[in-house]
C-alpha cells in the first residue's frame, strides 16, 4: 500500500506554480511600476535635453563654451580631481582601522563617518563658514598670513570633501569585514610586512568595493550644491562650480543655457551609472 | 625546534582565555591541542605564532625568546581552519607568496621559486591545479594548497588551526592520515590544535587536553585515552558510563548511601560487561532499550534497574550471538575496569 499516490493528485502538482500571480495583476503592477519610472525618472531627464536643444545647437554650443561656463567645468574637474583620490585614501585608511583593530570608540567612529550623511549640506558649508570667515575661530590666523579659504577654491575643496567623505568608507567597511583578516594573518606568517601584505592582499581583495565608493564619491563631488553653494561666494569665473553656475543662469532666466550645462551634467550622471553597473557586474564575477 | 611556554596567561576583557599554561614541545613531536570550543586552545596556538599577544608569560623557539618578535619573524607555518588562501592568485603564486615577499637579498631567483613551487605542489599531489584559482578547488585540496604554502618558506615551526575542521568526514580521515605521513618525512615541530578526539588520539605523538584556559592533562595518546586523570578528560576522551557510588574502606561499591563518602565511577562502554547471570555482587540489573550494529562491534543501550539511569556497553559481534540479547530483556551488568572519581564541584 505504502508509497501508491493516486495518479490524479500527481496531476495536480505537476500544473502552474502556486506561487505565480494572475496574469491581469501582473500587468498592472508592472504597468504601474513603468509609468512611474518614466514620469519620475525618464521624462525629467529627457525635458533636460529638449529644453537645452530647445533653440538650436549654436546656442547649446555657446551657452557649454562660455568663458564663464568654461571656468565652472574646469573648477569642477579641478575639485573631483583633488577630493576623490583623497576622500579614497581616508576612507582606506578608517575602513583598515575599524575592521583590522579593536580599540575602544571604535563605534563613534563608525557614527562620526556617517556624519555627513546625517546633516544637511548647508549646515556643513556654515561649519566652514564658522571656522575660516574673518570673524571665525580661524579668521585672525589666516588673515595674519593672508591665506583665503572661504570664497575661495580651497573652501570649495573643503566643503566637498566634507560632503563626500562617507562614500569610500561606507562601501569598504561592510565588505572588510566579511572578509575578515585571515589572508592578512596568513600573509604575516609568511613573512610579508604590513605594507607589502596590504598592497598584495588587501587591496586585490577590496578594489572593487574601491571603485564603486570612488564612483559614486566622483558622482557627489560633482553634483554637490548646497555645502559648496554657501563657501563659495559665487564668484563668476573664480569660485563657480557647475551646479552653481546653472543656478546662477536660471536665475537670470537663461533657461537653455542652463539647461546646457545641466545636459552635460546629466551626460556624466549616466557615464556614472554604467560605470556602476560594470563594476558591479565585475564585483559579482570575482566573488 | 624546540618550544617552551612558561606561565602564559591571557585576558580577552573579563574572559579568561588561558590560565599559566606551561607547555614544553620537543624538536620533531607533532603535538595536538584538544579541548572543546572556548578551552582556549586557538588562542594558545595565535599566541605561538605571534598573532596574539600574550599577557604575561614567554615563549620560546630554542633557546631564543620570541614573546617580542613579530609575526612576520617568528619562521612559523601557519594553517588556518578556512584555509585563507589569497582569492585573487593561483595555486602556484599562493605557494610561491613567501618566497616572492621576501626582501631582494634574502628572495630566491624565479627560476628557484618556479622550482621549489613545483615540488611543493607534486608533494601536496597538486601538480595540475598550479593555474586554477583557489575557487575552483574542493575543500581538502584548499586545505593542502595551504600546507604547501606554509612549507614554502621552511619553516621551523608548524601550527595548524583545526586544519580539518572544515572538511567532511572521509576527506579529513585521508588528510590527517597524510599530515602523518607528512610529518613523519620531514619532522618539523608541528603543534595542531582540533575538538575532535578521534583525531587527535589518530595523528598527534602527544596530546594536550585543555579545558576552560587550563591544561587538564598531557599525554601520549594511549596514556590520555587509558588513564584520564580527571572526569573531564575521561569525558571528552570518548563515551563514558557513570556508575553512582560510594567509597567504603577504599573499595568503591555501586549505589549512593548517606553514611559514606559518595564516589563516581568512569566506565568506558567496552569495559562494561553484560551477563545473563549475576555473577558478582556488584554486577547491575539493567534493561535492554536498544541495540545497534555498527560494522563489527554491537552497541547496546541499557537502563539501570535500581537508579532508571542510561548506560552504554559496547561488545563484539561474537559475543552479543552468543548471550542472543533482544531489546526488552533484563540482564546483568559489570564494569571490568574502572576509575573512581570523587564529586568536587564537578557535575555531569
Amino acid at each position: 500500500m505504502a508509497g501508491h499516490i493516486p495518479l490524479s493528485y500527481v496531476g495536480k502538482s505537476s500544473g502552474k506554480k502556486s506561487a505565480e500571480e494572475p496574469l491581469a495583476i501582473r500587468v498592472l503592477l508592472i504597468s504601474v511600476a513603468l509609468s512611474f519610472l518614466f514620469l519620475f525618472l525618464l521624462l525629467p531627464l529627457l525635458a533636460i535635453f529638449i529644453k537645452a536643444f530647445e533653440q538650436g545647437m549654436g546656442l547649446y554650443i555657446a551657452s557649454i563654451t562660455d568663458p564663464d561656463a568654461l571656468s565652472a567645468i574646469k573648477l569642477t574637474l579641478l575639485v573631483v580631481v583633488l577630493t576623490v583620490p583623497l576622500n579614497a585614501l581616508f576612507g582606506i585608511a578608517a575602513a583598515w582601522a575599524i575592521t583590522k583593530f579593536d580599540f575602544k570608540g571604535k563605534s563613534i567612529l563608525i557614527t562620526i563617518i556617517d556624519l555627513p550623511f546625517a546633516i544637511s549640506p548647508v549646515i556643513a558649508g556654515l561649519v566652514f563658514v564658522l571656522l575660516f570667515s574673518s570673524h571665525g575661530l580661524f579668521g585672525d590666523f589666516l588673515f595674519e598670513h593672508d591665506i583665503k579659504i572661504l570664497f575661495a577654491v580651497p573652501g570649495i575643496v573643503l566643503a566637498t570633501l566634507f560632503v563626500t567623505f562617507p562614500f569610500v568608507a561606507r562601501e569598504l567597511i561592510p565588505l572588510m569585514q566579511s572578509q575578515g583578516s585571515a589572508e592578512e594573518e596568513a600573509s604575516l606568517t609568511l613573512g610579508a610586512n604590513g605594507w607589502k601584505t596590504f598592497w598584495l592582499v588587501t587591496l586585490p581583495n577590496i578594489k572593487w568595493g574601491l571603485l564603486y565608493g570612488v564612483i559614486l564619491c566622483n558622482a557627489r563631488a560633482v553634483g554637490e550644491f548646497g555645502a559648496v553653494s554657501v563657501v563659495s561666494g559665487h564668484i563668476r569665473g573664480l569660485t563657480n562650480t557647475m551646479p552653481l553656475h546653472i543656478e546662477i543662469l536660471y536665475n537670470e532666466y537663461q533657461f537653455s543655457a542652463a539647461f546646457a550645462v545641466a545636459s552635460l551634467m546629466s551626460i556624466l550622471a549616466i557615464v556614472t551609472l554604467i560605470l556602476k553597473n560594470i563594476v558591479e557586474w565585475k564585483a559579482g564575477e570575482h566573488g | 625546534m624546540s618550544i617552551q611556554i612558561k606561565d602564559v596567561s591571557k585576558a580577552f576583557g573579563s574572559f579568561q582565555a588561558l590560565q599559566d599554561i606551561n607547555l614544553d614541545i620537543e624538536t620533531g613531536e607533532l603535538v595536538a591541542l584538544l579541548g572543546p570550543s572556548g578551552s582556549g586552545k586557538t588562542s594558545l596556538l595565535r599566541i605561538i605564532a605571534g598573532l596574539e599577544a600574550s599577557d604575561n608569560g614567554v615563549i620560546l623557539f630554542g633557546d631564543e625568546e620570541m614573546t617580542h618578535i613579530r609575526t612576520t619573524e617568528r619562521k612559523v607555518g601557519f594553517v588556518f581552519q578556512h584555509y585563507a588562501l589569497f582569492k585573487h592568485m593561483t595555486v602556484a603564486d599562493n605557494v610561491a607568496y613567501g618566497l616572492k615577499v621576501r626582501s631582494k637579498k634574502e628572495r630566491p631567483s624565479k627560476k628557484e621559486i618556479k622550482e621549489k613551487v613545483k615540488e611543493l605542489l607534486s608533494l601536496v599531489k597538486l601538480d595540475a591545479f598550479a593555474d586554477r584559482y583557489p575557487s575552483q578547488l574542493s575543500g581538502g585540496q584548499r586545505q593542502r594548497v595551504a600546507l604547501a604554502r606554509a612549507l614554502a618558506v621552511e619553516p621551523k615551526v608548524l601550527l595548524l588551526d583545526e586544519p580539518f575542521g572544515a572538511l567532511d568526514a572521509k576527506v579529513r580521515k585521508e588528510l590527517r592520515r597524510w599530515l602523518r605521513r607528512l610529518h613523519d618525512d620531514f619532522h618539523i615541530t608541528s603543534i595542531f590544535v582540533t575538538h575532535d578526539q578521534e583525531e587527535a588520539l589518530d595523528v598527534a605523538d602527544r596530546i594536550v587536553v585543555m579545558n576552560e584556559g587550563k591544561i587538564e592533562q598531557i599525554g601520549s595518546p594511549e596514556e590520555v585515552y587509558e588513564h584520564p586523570n580527571s572526569p573531564f578528560v575521561y569525558d571528552f576522551l570518548g563515551n563514558v558510563n557513570v556508575f553512582h557510588g560510594r567509597l567504603e574502606d577504599g573499595t568503591w561499591r555501586n549505589g549512593a548511601d548517606s553514611l559514606h563518602q559518595q564516589a563516581l565511577a568512569y566506565v568506558r562502554p567496552h569495559d562494561v560487561a553484560i551477563e545473563r547471570q549475576k555473577s558478582a555482587e556488584d554486577a547491575v540489573q539493567a534493561e535492554i532499550v536498544h541495540i545497534h550494529v555498527v560494522g563489527r562491534t554491537v552497541h547496546v543501550e541499557l537502563k539501570q534497574g535500581d537508579t532508571d539511569r542510561f548506560l552504554e556497553a559496547e561488545l563484539t559481534k561474537d559475543r552479543y550471538r552468543e548471550l542472543d540479547l533482544k531489546p526488552g530483556e533484563t540482564v546483568f551488568v559489570r564494569p571490568n575496569q574502572l576509575k573512581v572519581f570523587i564529586p568536587e564541584d564537578y557535575s555531569i
